[in-house]
C-alpha cells in the first residue's frame, strides 16, 4: 500500500483539518477550565451554514464567514450555560450536539428542500490553493487543498505560542488551573472562559466549513459522523496541548485516509469506516494503560499519601 | 483581662502613622458576632501577632483588612487614610498582601509565572520569561527567600510554595503582609527560615501581621501581640515584656494546665515488638534501615524526627498499610506478617493517622458515621451485611457527650467541626474499643491549645489504663510531655533512644539533624 507517498500525506491533511479545528478549540477551552465536548454539534452547525450560505450567495467564502458567525453564536449556549449559569458542561454539550443534529436535518428540508443529502450542481466549494504549484514538496502536499488546511496547521502552532509565550495565554492557563487564585489576582475568570468558548465556536465553524465545502462539496445529514468525538479523544490524548493535539489529529486523519485506501483493496466499507474510531479506541486505552503502569511502579500507599503529603488539607480554619 | 487602649501599645516616642489600622471593626455572620468593635494597630516595620483560638475572630479580622469581608461597622486605615475595600484587589492596590493558609498557586506553572501572574513583564502582550525570572531572583535575594524561579510549583515542598506566595505579594509592592497561620503546614526547619524571612522583611520596612494560635511562634518571631477571644481584644502586649502564660491566659480565659506524663516504672511483656524493620526507599517513601522498637503496656513511646525520615513508613508497616522488605512486627508476641489492615485492627491496633481529613475521617459523612467507621461490622453497630443506624447514633451520642465534642449534633457532617473537635472524634473512635495498642501521629496538629490539652489528657488516661502508645510527633514539647521513652529517627534509622528524663530539647534537636548514619557514616543534608 502506498502509505508513504506525498499524495497519501496530502489525503491525511485533508482528513485531519476539520477535526483539528474543533480539537484546537476544545483544547483551549480545556486550558481555560471549560470541558467542551459540544464539537460534534458545532461542526455540524458550521457545515450546514457554510453550504446553505454558499448556495444562496454563490460564494464559498461567504459560506465560510457565515459558518464562523453562526457557530460562534451557537457556542454561546455553552458559554452561557456552563460558564455563566454553571450548568454541567457535559449536559449542555450533549444538548447542543442533539440540537444541532435535529435542527440541521430540519432546516435541510425546510430551507434547502432536500432530504438526506444536499449536493446540487453549481454549489460553490472552496477553491484549491495554487500558490504552491511548482514548488516540489509543498505543491504536492497543499496543491489540492483549500486555504483552510494550512490555516488549521498554522493555528495549532499559533495556539501553542499564545498559551506559552504571551501574558494572556499565561492568564488563561491560570484561569483553568485554579480559578480562585486567578480571580484573587484580578483576572476575570468568566470573561476568559466566555471568550475561549466563543473562540472555539469560531474554530468549529471553520472546521465545519472545511468539511462541507472543502473535503466534499455537499451537506449530508449527520455528515460529521463522529468527527467531533474523535476531536474530543484527540484533546484528551494530548492533554489540551495544541501541538500534541495536532499530532493526534494527524494520526486519526491517517487512519481515515488509510481506510479509504483499504476500500480500494476490497475490504467492506463498514469496516474501513471504523478505522479512525478503532485507532482512537486503541490509542486511548494504550495511553491509560501507560499511566496505570507508571502508578503501579510506585507503592499505592506512597502514590496516594507519601508522594503528596503537601496535598493534605488542614481544614481547621475553614468554616 | 488587660484591655488597654490601642494607643497604649504604641512606643512613647516617635509615634508616626501606623502602616495599617483597624478601628472598631464589627462583623456578624447571621446570629453570630464574629468580631465586635476590634481595634488593631500595625506599626510600620514591626511584626505583629494576631493570636486567638479557632473561632476567636482573627481570620475574620484579617479578611476585613484584606477586603475579603466587608465589616458591618468600623474602618480600615492605611497610612492614616481610610480605605474603601470592595475586594482584595483594592487591598492589593493599597499595598496590602496576604498569604492564605491554603495557598492559591497554579501548580503546573513555574515559580516566576506564579509570582508575576497578571503583573507580567513584557511588551506587546508577549510574556518576558527572562525578565520575570530576574525579578523573582532579585526579590528573593533581597529578603532571603531561597527559590528556583523556573521550577514548577507542584514539584516544590510546602515551605517553598509559601515563599512563592510571599514573593507574589512583594512583587505587587505589598508594604503590609498578612500571614494567615503560616506555620501550620511547615516542618520545624521551614518555620525557622520563614521567621528569618519575616525578620528581614520587617527590617526593610515591611509590616507583617502574623496570625497564629501557637504561643511559641508569637514569642519567637513578633514584636507586638494582639490577643482575641470570642471576637473581642482580650489583651494587647509587647512580646519582649510578656510570657507564654500571659498570652495563653488571654487566649483561653484561664491558665493552661498542661497534661504531663506522671512517668514511673513500666513493666510487662511488650505489646508491640518491631525488629530489624527494613524498607527500600522508593519515590515518595523514605527508606527504613533496621528499626527495632518495643512498646509495653502503660507506656508511651515517642518517635521524634523531622518529617520524612522513615517515621511514616514504620507506622504503615505496623498497621499493614505497607509490607516491609525485611524484619518482623509482633503484637503480643504474634507475628503480624501477611495480615491486612482489618485483621490487624481486629487483633487490637488502633490508629490515629496524621492525615486527618484524608485518612482519619470521611469529611462529608456525619459525626456518627465517622465514629462507627471500622467498627461497623461488629455488633451492636452492625454485622457483616447489616448496619444499625440507631445503634450508630446511640453510640455517637454517648461518645460526643463523654468527650465533650462540640458539634451541632451527631448527624452534622464531620467537615463542620473544628480541627480539635474532629480530632476528638477520631480519638473517641479509636479509643472506644480499648485496643491494647494505639498508634498515633501528630495528635494535636491543627488543634487549639485548649483542645490540645484535652487530647493529651485522653492519651495519658489511656496509658494509665494500661494502653500502649506509639506516638509520632514533630513537636518536641509534645513528646516531652507525653512520652516515657523517645526514639529519634533520621534517614530511616533510630539515632537515639532516650529516657524521657534525658530527652531535652537540645539533645533531641541535635539527634534530629546532626547524627550520622551508623552503617555508612554518611550524613544527609537537611531537606
Amino acid at each position: 500500500m502506498d502509505v508513504f507517498t506525498l499524495a497519501f500525506v496530502a489525503a491525511v491533511l485533508t482528513s485531519s483539518a476539520p477535526v483539528l479545528f474543533a480539537a484546537l478549540g476544545s483544547a483551549l477551552c480545556g486550558r481555560a477550565g471549560v470541558f467542551n465536548i459540544a464539537l460534534e454539534g458545532q461542526l455540524l452547525c458550521g457545515a450546514f451554514t457554510a453550504v446553505a450560505v454558499s448556495w444562496w450567495t454563490g460564494s464559498a467564502w461567504a459560506g465560510v464567514a457565515a459558518a464562523v458567525v453562526t457557530t460562534t453564536v451557537f457556542s454561546g449556549v455553552l458559554a452561557l450555560g456552563a460558564v455563566s449559569w454553571r450548568a454541567d458542561p457535559i449536559i449542555v454539550a450533549v444538548g447542543m450536539n442533539l440540537l444541532a443534529l435535529g435542527l440541521t436535518g430540519f432546516l435541510l428540508r425546510e430551507l434547502l428542500d432536500a432530504t438526506g443529502t444536499f449536493a446540487p450542481t453549481g454549489l460553490a466549494g472552496l477553491p484549491d490553493l495554487d500558490v504552491f504549484d511548482g514548488i516540489p514538496v509543498l505543491g504536492a502536499l497543499l496543491g489540492g487543498q483549500t486555504l483552510l488546511v494550512p490555516l488549521a496547521l498554522l493555528l495549532a502552532v499559533a495556539a501553542s505560542l499564545w498559551l506559552n509565550r504571551t501574558s494572556t495565554g499565561l492568564r488563561l492557563r491560570g484561569v483553568g488551573e485554579h480559578p480562585e487564585a486567578a480571580a484573587s489576582l484580578g483576572v476575570s475568570v468568566t470573561r476568559y472562559q466566555h471568550v475561549t468558548v466563543l473562540l472555539a465556536g469560531a474554530l468549529c465553524g471553520l472546521g465545519g466549513a472545511q468539511l462541507s465545502l472543502g473535503n466534499v462539496t455537499a451537506f449530508t445529514e449527520n455528515m460529521t459522523a463522529g468527527r467531533g468525538w474523535v476531536a474530543v479523544a484527540a484533546v484528551m490524548l494530548a492533554a489540551n496541548r495544541p501541538l500534541l493535539v495536532l499530532g493526534a489529529c494527524l494520526l486519526f486523519g491517517a487512519a481515515e485516509a488509510w481506510g479509504f485506501r483499504l476500500q480500494g483493496v476490497g475490504l467492506p466499507q463498514q469496516l474501513t469506516d471504523a478505522a479512525p474510531y478503532l485507532v482512537t479506541l486503541i490509542v486511548l486505552v494504550a495511553s491509560r494503560l501507560r499511566v496505570r503502569r507508571r502508578l503501579r511502579d510506585v507503592d499505592p500507599v506512597a502514590a496516594v499519601s507519601a508522594a503528596h503529603p503537601e496535598a493534605v488539607v488542614h481544614p481547621e480554619e475553614t468554616r | 483581662m488587660t484591655d488597654l487602649h490601642p494607643d497604649d501599645a504604641r512606643p512613647a516616642a516617635g509615634a508616626d502613622t501606623p502602616a495599617a489600622e483597624l478601628r472598631g471593626i464589627t462583623k456578624r455572620f447571621g446570629p453570630v458576632l464574629a468580631v465586635d468593635g476590634v481595634d488593631l494597630v500595625l506599626e510600620r516595620g514591626t511584626v505583629h501577632a494576631v493570636v486567638g483560638e479557632n473561632g476567636a475572630g482573627k481570620s475574620t479580622l484579617m479578611s476585613v483588612l484584606y477586603g475579603l469581608q466587608r465589616p458591618d461597622a468600623g474602618a480600615v486605615l492605611r497610612n492614616g487614610r481610610e480605605l474603601r475595600l470592595r475586594s482584595p484587589l483594592d487591598a492589593i492596590d493599597a499595598g496590602l498582601g496576604m498569604v492564605h493558609q491554603h495557598f492559591r498557586l497554579f501548580g503546573s506553572l513555574t515559580v516566576a509565572e506564579n509570582v508575576v501572574y497578571r503583573a507580567e513583564p513584557g511588551r506587546w502582550g508577549v510574556y518576558d520569561r527572562r525578565a520575570a525570572e530576574q525579578r523573582v531572583t532579585e526579590l528573593a535575594g533581597r529578603f532571603g527567600l531561597d527559590v528556583d524561579p523556573s521550577a514548577r510549583v507542584d514539584t516544590l515542598p510546602l515551605g517553598v510554595r509559601q515563599r512563592v506566595e510571599i514573593l507574589k505579594a512583594l512583587h505587587r509592592q505589598a508594604e503590609v503582609l498578612i500571614l494567615d497561620e503560616p506555620t501550620a503546614v511547615l516542618t520545624p526547619g521551614e518555620v525557622d527560615s520563614l521567621f528569618a524571612v519575616v525578620r528581614s522583611m520587617a527590617a526593610q520596612g515591611t509590616t507583617v501581621a502574623l496570625v497564629t494560635h501557637k504561643v511559641r511562634e508569637v514569642l519567637e518571631a513578633t514584636d507586638r501581640v494582639t490577643v482575641l477571644r470570642d471576637g473581642v481584644v482580650s489583651a494587647r502586649l509587647e512580646t519582649a515584656r510578656t510570657t507564654a502564660g500571659e498570652i495563653v491566659e488571654a487566649m483561653i480565659g484561664r491558665g493552661l494546665k498542661p497534661a504531663v506524663n506522671p512517668r514511673g516504672a513500666v513493666s510487662g511483656e511488650p505489646v508491640l515488638e518491631v525488629s530489624d524493620l527494613r524498607l527500600a526507599a522508593a519515590p515518595g517513601a523514605a527508606g527504613v534501615h533496621g528499626v527495632s522498637l518495643q512498646v509495653r503496656p502503660g507506656e508511651v513511646v515517642g518517635i521524634a524526627g523531622v518529617s520524612g525520615n522513615g517515621q511514616r513508613e514504620v507506622v504503615e508497616s505496623v498497621l499493614g498499610l505497607r509490607s516491609p522488605d525485611g524484619g518482623s512486627v509482633l503484637l503480643h508476641g504474634q507475628d503480624l506478617a501477611g495480615l491486612g489492615v482489618r485483621e490487624r485492627r481486629g487483633r487490637g491496633i488502633a490508629y490515629v493517622p496524621e492525615d486527618r481529613p484524608g485518612m482519619g475521617t470521611a469529611a462529608s459523612l456525619s459525626v456518627a458515621d465517622n465514629l462507627a467507621l471500622g467498627h461497623h461490622r461488629t455488633p451492636p453497630l452492625g454485622s457483616r451485611a447489616r448496619l444499625s443506624p440507631r445503634a450508630v447514633r446511640a453510640q455517637a451520642g454517648e461518645l460526643v457527650r463523654r468527650l465533650g465534642v462540640k458539634t451541632a449534633g451527631v448527624n452534622a457532617p464531620l467537615a463542620s467541626l473544628s480541627g480539635g473537635n474532629a480530632q476528638k472524634v477520631v480519638l473517641a473512635r479509636e479509643l472506644h474499643h480499648e485496643a491494647p495498642l494505639l498508634v498515633v501521629e501528630q495528635p494535636t496538629q491543627g488543634v487549639d491549645v485548649g483542645a490540645g490539652e484535652e487530647i493529651h489528657r485522653l492519651l495519658l488516661d489511656y496509658r494509665a489504663r494500661g494502653g500502649a502508645v506509639l506516638l509520632v510527633s514533630y513537636e518536641i514539647s509534645e513528646l516531652r510531655a507525653l512520652a516515657d521513652r523517645v526514639l529519634v529517627m533520621l534517614d530511616g534509622v533510630v539515632t537515639a533512644d532516650l529516657d524521657a528524663a534525658d530527652a531535652t530539647e537540645e539533645v533531641l534537636g541535635a539527634a534530629m539533624v546532626h547524627a550520622t548514619r551508623p552503617d555508612d557514616g554518611s550524613s544527609r543534608a537537611g531537606s
